[in-house]
């Protein structure tokens, strides 16, 4: 526990941690005093003067280093000659901090009428408008009216694009650099800057391309004012017609929490997502998220999108019933006696996946994952994955981070946020493996490197060598891998060999130690998870025993992606959300609601669970996953009720082990969260930041759940195959079948089969 | 050819200072060294422990010569020991307005510079030192380079200089056109790479400086002080000044007297009148208006305190700084509203612009002293040039901001009926005398084709 | 291209700061840069942002700071006259009337024919030796209106490239 240090803030008194900052040491105890500059996530600045308090410490007698003290015994408090920036300085014990006196009060009407004078005013059209700081605190500070003359105000540019994806309204900025220091602070992206001085100072971006940083949307979250707006949402829609959802990302493994903002739409008369913004969760995503999560949402309601079920009639997909459509496929499974396979993408949600594998092992078929390769491993990164209360915050001196063969902002970008403050800010040291560079790169301390598709054969040569240079000594091991250019026995391998140098190097069952896996989507651990039991380890890609020509008599497919994963099949089921190349070849093909329009559970890399909510209605006839697995098992006899996917993740909690002891009850929990940002917060900005929907809950290791079970794996290095030296790697904006639906990342489309 | 005032200096038989003005070009390395020069260095280097250095400095009690006048010594001694490497920054920006002192010593005695300087990286155990000077300074940093170049030459700098097995070396680091960097954190943002901007305090420099490395940084004046100190010994230069303002000090006199030029002088012994006689007189005899002894940024100090002495603790008492010691001497034609404007301007265009009320409030009290020089001010309007300065005042986030409140609230404190006189003459009508230069500025338009081509 | 044209000055400069502190050497470089090409052009900016390993971006967020880096192109000969109150005292605004009038255009602007360029500036610490001008960064101090229009007269006729007028 940190040294607490006792300080009074108009009178009241208060405890806070050494170090802390006057800001938030007032926030603690609900005194908001004004900031535009200062930032809980970044360094101070003290530019804006908002902040300014009286500051007194207790005055010290020179010879015996002791308070003075008056007549009464009380100590004596020297005043600062001057105001103080709160936002700069640190508190110390006996401080005495007045934020309710005349010269205070006079001060912030003094700092917002400047600020104002060269503001434009125009809130009524400002996309920022009712969740503004500069609104709120003009409201609660700021002076009645203005002594300058409006017309000799400063006039600058509007709608000035920062790169295809951000727009400036130089006449709005009030010279925060809040964004400036989020790019370089944060994003390591140093694409803004201030351009001339005094009062001619404003945001530029001089890069090649102009502003561009897979993190950029969350400036303009953070920007004070509405100088700064996504092309997505300027103009769109006002925040105070907006609902909020809880849910969660999908885009990635790392879970960032996010809220669905949604509007009903005269046009179309229905709902539509107008924007994604990231909810505050300090274990997870803290309050970022990416660009692709927050521009992806297009597709939630896109034209093409399917609505009807559909059957092939002579050839043709035409739409029918979905009682027509379950019977056709009823009918078929109930002919093929147990010659039945489901294939389940990685981004199908707990619930779903379970009754789907369920009523598969019912019938005596087999369940494969799409893509396959992760399944090779996430048993082995559940075993020796990062322990039940890792915190990333934490990580700093003394520990080892190790990433090897993936590349961290690409996969799983909010990662590379926490993980490279881990080690820029607090002091944790990088190990980098990996045949190629990665952003990642820049703070290494030790970089190693091998050919393609080499890095288990590498790893098992040095292996011993890591332990010795940087894993013995350390307080924790962190390692994060990926599967770039490995086919799934070589990933395998990888993983397998990273857990023995976690076991010989003993950081097994310690919080901060562990594997992450960079998973290629939001539930792969999840849906490994809810297979696992009815998977046999053989026919992890629909293709039993390896046979390429075993030909199954029902294939179905829910969410699958990848021609790849598909075993042959007489008659073929999808559950898609378009009409994909695979969609098309269906004999039956089932329209599916997306995660926006329906609640669920997803289990991030780092093994959190957590739940999203309903954010929009559903469309048309399509259903989730789960329904229609249900209502085919009750046309095949099987006489299951679950009210939902509650009742379902119940069941989830009772039968897959490490499962046990969730519930939606506790994974919808919430707690405080330090620093407070949204809620009734007056200056953070964002409307949406507090976090209702649950902060979820991370389930335990294998190795944390048995310690006594904990024994190292016999490996075997397979030679790298041409299959996996041809696995693609997944940049973050690879073209697929969400993200091309989103017209504003267009530009930034990286075509399938091509490396970033 | 470059043309030097000399001091009228009754007491001093020699300058300690402006040695070019006694001994001719004493800025080449042989005639320095054929007059003592680097001898201190020698002294220093053979006989002396870098902590006998800092002693002799402190003991001196040598003041910061580039504005807040902060002892040297004690600023030494507060570089840690044990951290490395260390870094000492030569302040050479001299952009205060009205200051050019220390162009002349790199320009006429750069080798006096040089060796004080290296001699306070011996102090404090630096071994690299930058010397930061205005981006206009690139003739005078020639001269300068020259300098260090012959040092490096003579084995004064370089590898384990005089066998004393101390490594300094020496580079110097040219600012491109910003007043600000001459504020110590600013300036060590600038020598970094960044902008210009002044950055917190604490970290202090001397504990977090250039590249967040312990740091020394000293005006050029201060460190060209230093090898006469460690050579004489601190009861010789406390032979000069006062017991709080030890020493000489050059005074860089400007403005409406005959003989413009820099004047070193020991510390309060002489008064403003005085100085202003051994600047020539005003012109024509013209009463003194006003003086501003330390450029814009010092409060104006009227008439009636010309009797007072030059020194830190007196120019304090009347009401001002004594700071950088550049007296700008406002004679009687002179009009204050015109001459508060300039100033306000300055620091309008100085502005880094980081901090709201110096960014916003320079900006707007140009505006108003605009509309007052345009003849379209009223009372209102020099009320308000008060409300802006006090608005901004205490409240920025470097001195900056403070200084452009001083010409506003000084000039309006001793000089407010010149205010109002301006607006009852010019209040209805364009402000005669300087049309040219606010159709330059834009402040009011011309008629068209003011500049004939010829 | 500046890399290859001024690799011993690029080398010069960049052994002044520790190695990795390339990005000390933006000033430098950036005079070296205006030197080459005139004035700050975007490519110039983009050449000194690779070698200091920096974004552009940070580049020209340190031209746009400085008034001595140009960010449009100037003439051959940029005349920075003083008129800060120093020198106004000593009858600055007059002596830049004066150049205005010589050379036939405004301060901030450049002659139709590329060789001048007339700006005022703040004091330039030679306030003794009024009325004071930098050409090229050369000062020329104590100046008469006369002195100005030999100058001016003697420039207009030089065929160098401007650049070193020592
Ligand atoms: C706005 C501002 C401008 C300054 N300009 C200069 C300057 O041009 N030269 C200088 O030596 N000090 C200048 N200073 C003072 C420096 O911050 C610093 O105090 C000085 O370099 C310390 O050296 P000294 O102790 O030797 O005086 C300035 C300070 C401020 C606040
Ligand atoms: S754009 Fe917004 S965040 Fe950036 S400096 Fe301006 S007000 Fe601050
Ligand atoms: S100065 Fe403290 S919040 Fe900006």
């Amino acid at each position: 526990m940190a040294e607490l240090v006792n300080l009074t803030i108009d009178g009241v008194p208060v405890s806070v941690p050494k170090g802390m900052l006057i800001v938030d040491a007032a926030k603690k105890i609900g005194n908001d005093i004004p900031v535009f500059c200062y930032h809980p996530k970044l360094k101070p600045v003290g530019m804006c003067r908002m902040c300014l308090v009286e500051v007194g410490t207790p005055k010290i007698d020179p010879a015996t280093k002791q308070p003075v003290r008056d007549e009464q015994g009380n100590v004596v408090i020297a005043f600062m000659p001057k105001l103080t920036t709160a936002c700069t300085t640190p508190v110390s014990e006996g401080m005495v901090v007045r934020t309710a006196t005349e010269q205070v009060r006079a001060a912030r009407e003094d700092i917002l009428e400047f600020l104002l004078t060269s503001h434009p005013l125009d809130c009524p059209i400002c996309d920022k408008g009712g969740e503004c700081p500069l609104q709120n605190l003009t409201l609660a500070f700021g002076p009645a009216f203005s002594r300058f003359d409006y017309n000799d105000k400063a006039h600058n540019e509007k709608h000035v694009p920062l790169g295809d994806l951000i727009y400036l309204d130089r006449e709005r900025c009030i010279q925060c650099a809040r964004c400036i220091r989020f790019q370089d602070e944060i994003a390591d992206d140093h694409v803004l800057q201030f351009h001339d001085r005094g009062r001619g100072m404003e945001i530029i971006t001089f890069s090649d391309p102009p502003f561009d940083s897979y993190f950029g949307g969350n400036t303009t979250d953070i920007c004070p004012v509405g100088a700064l707006t996504t092309a997505d949402f300027r103009f769109k829609a006002r925040p105070w017609e907006l609902s909020s959802t809880p849910s969660v990302c999908t885009h990635c493994a790392v879970g960032c929490n996010i809220a669905l903002n949604t509007r009903l739409e005269t046009r179309t008369g229905g709902y539509e997502i107008k924007r994604v913004m990231p909810r505050q969760n300090e274990q997870v995503n803290e309050i970022w998220i990416c660009d692709k999560g927050r521009y992806v949402h297009h597709f939630t309601r896109a034209e093409d999108r399917l609505r009807r079920p559909m059957i092939r009639r002579e050839g043709r997909l035409v739409e029918s019933t979905w009682e027509q459509a379950l019977q056709v496929i009823a009918d078929r499974i109930g002919l093929a006696g147990g010659s039945v396979a489901a294939v389940i993408g990685d981004r199908i949600p707990n619930e779903d996946a379970y009754v789907i594998a369920k009523l598969v092992r019912e019938l005596g078929g087999e369940v494969g994952i799409s893509p396959a390769v992760p399944a090779y491993y996430a048993d082995v990164a559940r075993a020796f994955g990062v322990g039940a209360e890792c915190d990333f915050g934490r990580l700093g001196k003394g520990d080892v981070l190790m990433v090897i063969n993936g590349d961290v902002e690409e996969q799983a970008p909010v990662w590379f946020l926490r993980l490279r403050q881990a080690v820029v800010d607090r002091g944790a040291t990088l190990v980098l493996a990996h045949s190629r560079s990665t952003k990642m790169h820049r703070y290494a301390h030790a970089i190693y490197r091998y050919d393609p598709g080499y890095a288990a054969k590498w790893l098992a040569a040095n292996g011993q060598a890591l332990i010795e240079r940087h894993l013995a000594g350390a307080r924790n091991a962190l390692i994060v891998f990926g599967d770039e250019q490995l086919d799934g026995p070589g990933a395998r391998a990888l993983a397998q060999l990273l857990a023995n140098l976690l076991i010989q190097a003993g950081h097994v069952g310690k919080p901060e130690s562990g594997l992450l896996p960079l998973y290629p989507h939001a539930n792969t651990q999840g849906v490994f998870d809810m297979t696992q039991a009815v998977r046999e380890t053989a026919m992890v890609n629909g293709k039993r025993n390896g046979s390429e020509l075993f030909q199954y008599d029902v294939v179905w497919l829910a969410g699958v992606g990848d021609d790849a994963d598909v075993p042959r099949a007489r008659f073929t089921v999808v559950q898609e959300l378009f009409l994909t190349d695979l969609a098309k070849r269906a004999d039956v093909l089932l329209p599916a609601l997306s995660f926006a329009e329906r609640e669920g559970t997803f289990t991030s890399a780092d093994r959190r669970v957590q739940r999203f909510y309903r954010a929009l209605p559903p469309l048309d006839e399509a259903k989730p996953d789960w329904w229609i697995a249900l209502e085919l098992a009750k046309r095949l006899g099987y006489a299951w009720r679950y009210a939902g996917p509650q009742a379902i993740f119940a069941e989830v909690a009772q039968r897959v082990p490490a499962y046990a002891g969730l519930s939606y009850e506790r994974i919808s929990q919430v707690a405080p969260q330090w620093p407070p940002l949204g809620r009734e917060d007056l200056y953070y900005g964002g409307t949406v930041y507090d976090n209702t929907g649950g902060l979820g809950a991370r389930y335990a290791s294998d190795a944390e759940r048995d310690p006594a079970g904990v024994r190292p794996y016999e490996v075997t290095v397979p030679e790298p195959t041409i299959a996996g030296l041809a696995r693609i790697l997944r940049p973050l904006y690879r073209e697929g079948e969400l993200i091309r639906r989103s017209a504003v990342l267009a530009a930034h489309l990286v075509p399938v089969g091509q490396p970033a | 050819m470059v043309k030097y005032y000399g001091s009228k200096n009754k007491t001093m038989d020699r300058h300690v200072l402006l040695r070019d003005i006694d001994v001719p070009n004493i800025r080449e390395y042989d005639v320095y060294v054929a007059n003592g020069g680097y001898e201190a260095w020698k002294k220093a280097l053979t006989s002396m422990k870098p902590d006998e250095v800092i002693a002799v400095v402190k003991d001196s009690g040598l003041r910061g010569r580039g504005g807040a006048g902060f002892p040297a010594g004690v600023k030494w001694s507060f570089i840690p020991k044990d951290v490395f490497p260390k870094y000492v920054v030569v302040n050479g920006d001299e952009s205060e307005a009205g200051t050019f002192k220390d162009h002349q010593i790199i320009d006429g005695n750069p080798h006096q510079l040089i060796e004080g300087a290296a001699l306070c990286a011996y102090a404090v155990g630096a071994n690299v030192c930058y010397i930061y000077l205005r981006g206009e300074f690139y003739e005078p940093a020639q001269t300068l380079q020259r300098a260090i170049d012959d040092a490096y030459a003579h084995g004064m700098l370089g590898k384990n200089v005089l066998g004393s097995g101390f490594d300094i070396d020496m580079y110097i680091h040219l600012g491109a056109g910003a007043y600000i960097c001459g504020e110590e954190t600013a300036l060590l943002s600038s020598l970094e790479g960044q902008l210009g901007q002044p950055r917190l305090r604490p970290p202090f420099p001397a504990v977090q400086g250039l590249y967040a490395k312990p740091t020394v940084i000293n005006n050029v004046e201060t460190l060209a002080n230093v090898p006469p100190i460690v050579l004489n010994g601190a009861q010789w230069y406390r032979q000069y000044g006062t017991e709080k303002s030890p020493g000489t000090k050059i005074f860089c006199v400007s403005g409406c007297v005959n003989r413009p030029g820099n004047y070193e002088l020991p510390l309060g012994q002489y008064t403003i009148r005085e100085l202003i006689e051994m600047a020539g007189g005003t012109i024509d005899g013209r009463a003194v208006k006003g003086v501003l002894p330390a450029g814009s940024s010092a409060p104006i100090l009227p008439a009636s305190a010309l009797d007072t002495k030059l020194d830190y603790e007196s120019l304090q008492a009347a009401g001002s700084i004594l700071g950088s010691a550049s007296f700008v001497i406002l004679d009687e034609t002179v009009d204050i509203v015109w001459a508060a404007r300039k100033m306000v301007r300055f620091f309008k265009h100085e502005s880094c612009g980081k901090c709201t009320p110096c960014r916003e409030g320079t900006y707007w009290a140009l505006k108003l002293y605009d509309k007052l020089l345009a003849g379209r001010g009223t009372l209102d309007d020099v009320n308000m040039i008060g409300e802006v300065a006090a608005q901004m005042s205490n409240k920025c986030f470097c001195l900056l901001g403070e200084f452009a409140t001083s010409p506003m609230l000084s000039t309006l404190k001793h000089f407010r009926a010149e205010y109002e006189a301006f607006i009852a003459r010019h209040g209805n009508g364009l402000s005669n005398g300087y049309t040219d230069e606010l159709i330059r500025e834009g402040v009011i338009a011309g008629p068209e084709g003011v500049i004939a081509r010829h | 291209m500046l890399r290859e044209k001024r690799a011993n000055d690029i080398q010069a400069i960049l052994s002044k700061y520790p190695p990795e502190r390339k990005r000390s050497a933006v000033m430098p470089l950036l005079y070296l840069a205006q030197e080459e090409y005139g004035y700050c052009s975007d490519d110039a900016v983009r050449e000194v942002a690779e070698i200091i390993g920096c974004d552009p971006t940070e580049v020209k967020g340190i031209v746009g700071f400085y008034t001595m880096f140009y960010e449009q192109p100037v003439g051959k000969y940029v005349i920075d006259v003083c008129d800060d109150l120093p020198c106004a005292l000593r009858g600055a605004d007059k002596f830049v009337t004066h150049c205005e009038r010589k050379l036939g255009i405004r301060a901030g602007q450049t002659t139709p024919d590329g060789k001048f360029t007339l700006n005022t500036v703040m004091c330039i610490a030679a306030c003794d030796r009024a009325p004071v001008a930098q050409i090229n960064r050369k000062y020329y101090y104590d100046l008469t209106a006369e002195q100005f229009d030999q100058l001016v007269d003697a420039l207009a006729k030089e065929q160098g490239n401007g650049q070193n007028p020592h």
